[in-house]
């Protein structure tokens, strides 16, 4: 029954994703698989807040012209002050060799297309989106970092869109692998223009190899119209670490599936995000930590901020497998809400098998504190700007493990003006 | 919201260079009384009014009122992680000068001052770095919030229950701390249960609170006499027989 309702509301697109799929065997395949998963409706678990499809409709999508973008590509490339880093650039979802910026030394880095590098994406073929995404894809790179290798830039990917003439339908691949011994920073962005909507997905998977360092900052801030599904899937290998720091500040809906699974010893993990909502933006991080091995350790840590009509979404699962002993997984996730029409939806989920572990969660969602308010305005300093140090505060915490020191400055900047920090 | 009616009708007068003792059994109103004053949201004031340097102080906000120079010393200083006492305080000072129409300080003035006034509590800067309160210890809160004291160079001082949960020789530091702040211009209200801290902090006039009233008031000796003679004898004085 209710697959069959989600059917129907795929049909208006069917058309376009079998034109996209054409006579390419994975492509067709993935639609086969799609079209009996169906697209998520209300009752579905992974869904349920987030209506991904709904909100491309209403932000004025039209779905049978799904992976088509119009031809319009006037976009600027935005500049992080400071930053020295190797520019990817991919324009309404093609890589653009141009405007990317690309003189890494070949022992350091390799960079290829997708479609002719050997590895095509095999992990999360469950979510909708990213077999919606291997149907469509539009364009792809792969980023090879040989034994030994330090980056010694940080990489940095910026999705570009230009929705000025009409919708964008952007959906690209990554592939990263880190090889032993190897490290590297990456950094990603999107950055829309023009009014009209903008749907992203974006399918990565990045395998760590073993006591490799691996390096992740999202920024989401796109002013854009943009409705985007991200699949991150990291694989870590044996004494391997990896860090994350995702910052969602716009867009009419964000969905990020970041998912983890961490297949070797002594390995270290560090989840961080924040997200600070105003108007009607959705942001939903959806994560899977999964221990497979012993003796590792990992530690998420996301907060978020709402304000407006805006709603935040966490769902945090850590799985711990019968082998995986001598873990220690740790979670928290803790939300202000600073208006009467924001909503927060928190659910941490652990699933542990293993008997001798030290596992801990906690969500939180609240006002701020009255008595916090109290204590600064009775030393003289204004409202609004206790407001603005409290939130400040509370955000600031995710963010400065972030090693590079331009990007910090940069998130630093995004959060401070966004919190209206006048001190 | 439970209401209840907690002060019945307070007259006092303090006048600068005087320092007054509040005192009275636990539930009296005399940390009500403080909170009042500080212009904590969680209380009404049904009737009366409250002028300071001719100013109806009940229509200001509390940080207007810091910035008209009232100062509370919290009774339970709060925990802010992740904002230093030094950001802090140099937010604080610069608000309330530029209320008063004067320059904000610059980062070395500032420093200066911090200096300076560190000494008078023997409150390490090593603390004034890190989150405020956050970790610290009784003694430590107490130390800062004179510090802070010291900083803004208030009118008018409420401290609030400042002895409690101090050792002797914190106790000392802050009283000193106080003291070494008094001048002709300035007025201290000092808010206690027990006799101990107006060994450091000698008041010209103790007051006695009850149910939310001042029922007796008298010269520092009304302090040692309630310390020997504890409240009961206040308690029936002020019941109608």
């Amino acid at each position: 029954m209710a697959a069959a309702a989600m059917t129907n509301d795929l049909a208006p697109a069917l058309a376009a994703l079998q034109r996209a799929a054409g006579q390419d065997a994975p492509r067709a395949d993935a639609l086969r698989k799609l079209v009996d998963v169906g697209l998520p409706g209300a009752k579905s678990e992974e869904y349920k807040f987030t209506p991904v499809w709904r909100s491309l409709l209403r932000s004025g999508f039209e779905v049978s012209k799904l992976g088509e973008s119009n031809g319009a590509t006037q976009v600027a490339v935005p500049v992080i002050n400071q930053l020295d880093a190797h520019t990817l650039v991919f324009v309404n979802g093609k890589f653009d060799a141009v405007k990317s910026n690309w003189s890494c030394p070949a022992d350091e880095a390799v960079l290829q297309p997708l479609a002719s590098a050997p590895t095509a994406i095999k992990s999360q073929l469950k979510d909708p989106f990213a077999l919606l995404n291997a149907v469509l894809w539009t364009d792809g790179l792969m980023l090879h970092v040989p034994a030994g290798s330090q980056v010694s830039k940080p990489i940095l990917v910026l999705h570009l869109h230009d929705a000025s003439a009409g919708q964008v339908s952007a959906h690209t691949r990554l592939v990263v692998k880190v090889d032993a011994h190897a490290s590297v920073e990456l950094m990603e962005r999107s950055v829309s223009t023009g009014t009209n909507s903008v749907f992203q997905t974006l399918t990565e998977e990045i395998d760590v190899g073993e006591q490799g360092t691996f390096s992740y900052v999202k920024i989401q801030n796109d002013p854009g119209r943009v409705v985007q599904v991200n699949n991150t899937h990291i694989r870590q290998a044996e004494a391997s670490r990896v860090d994350t720091f995702t910052l969602t500040l716009s867009g009419e809906l964000v969905r990020n599936n970041l998912t983890i699974a961490i297949n070797g010893e002594k390995c270290e993990s560090h989840f961080h995000g924040l997200y600070l909502l105003d108007g009607n933006t959705l942001a939903d991080n959806h994560t899977v930590v999964d221990h497979l091995q012993p003796h590792s350790f990992s530690n998420e840590m996301y907060k978020g901020v709402m304000d407006g009509q805006s709603r935040g979404v966490f769902n945090g699962k850590i799985f711990v497998r019968p082998d995986a002993q001598k873990t220690n997984a740790f979670q928290s996730n803790r939300n202000i809400l600073l208006s009467d029409t924001a909503t927060v939806n928190t659910k941490p989920q652990l699933e542990i098998w293993a008997d001798d572990v030290k596992c801990s969660h906690g969500c939180t969602s609240g006002q701020l504190d009255e008595e916090a308010m109290f204590y600064l305005q009775s030393r003289g300093i204004a409202k609004a700007t206790a407001q603005a140090m409290l939130l400040y505060a509370f955000a600031a915490e995710t963010f400065q493990t972030v090693h590079n020191e331009a990007v910090r400055t940069f998130i630093d900047q995004l959060v401070a003006q966004r919190l209206h920090k006048d001190f | 919201m439970d209401e209840k009616q907690i002060l019945n009708g307070i007259n006092l007068q303090v006048k600068a260079g005087e320092v007054h003792a509040i005192m009275g059994p636990n539930g009296s109103g005399k940390s009500t009384l403080a909170s009042v004053l500080s212009g904590r949201e969680e209380y009404e004031v049904t009737e009366g009014e409250v002028l300071f340097q001719g100013k109806d102080l009940l229509a200001l906000s509390p940080e207007e009122r810091a910035r008209e120079g009232i100062f509370m010393a919290f009774q339970y200083p709060v925990e802010i992680p992740g904002v230093s006492t030094i950001n802090f305080m140099k937010t604080a000072l610069n608000q309330i000068r530029e209320a008063r129409g004067q320059q904000a300080l610059d980062a070395v003035s500032f420093l200066q001052l911090m200096k300076e006034k560190m000494k008078l509590v023997e409150i390490d800067q090593s603390l004034l770095s890190r989150s405020l309160n956050e970790g610290f210890s009784g003694g430590e809160k107490k130390r800062n919030e004179i510090f802070q004291m010291a900083m803004l160079e208030p009118r008018l001082a409420l401290l609030d229950e400042t002895d409690s949960g101090l050792d002797i020789d914190a106790l000392r530091i802050v009283a000193e701390g106080v003291n070494k702040l008094r001048s002709k211009n300035n007025a201290v209200v000092v808010v206690t249960h027990y006799q101990r801290l107006l060994e450091y902090i000698v008041p010209d006039v103790v007051h006695v609170l009850y149910k939310g009233r001042i029922v007796k008031s008298g010269p520092k000796e009304l302090a040692l006499e309630l310390e020997a003679k504890g409240y009961d004898w206040i308690k029936s004085e002020a019941t109608p027989a």
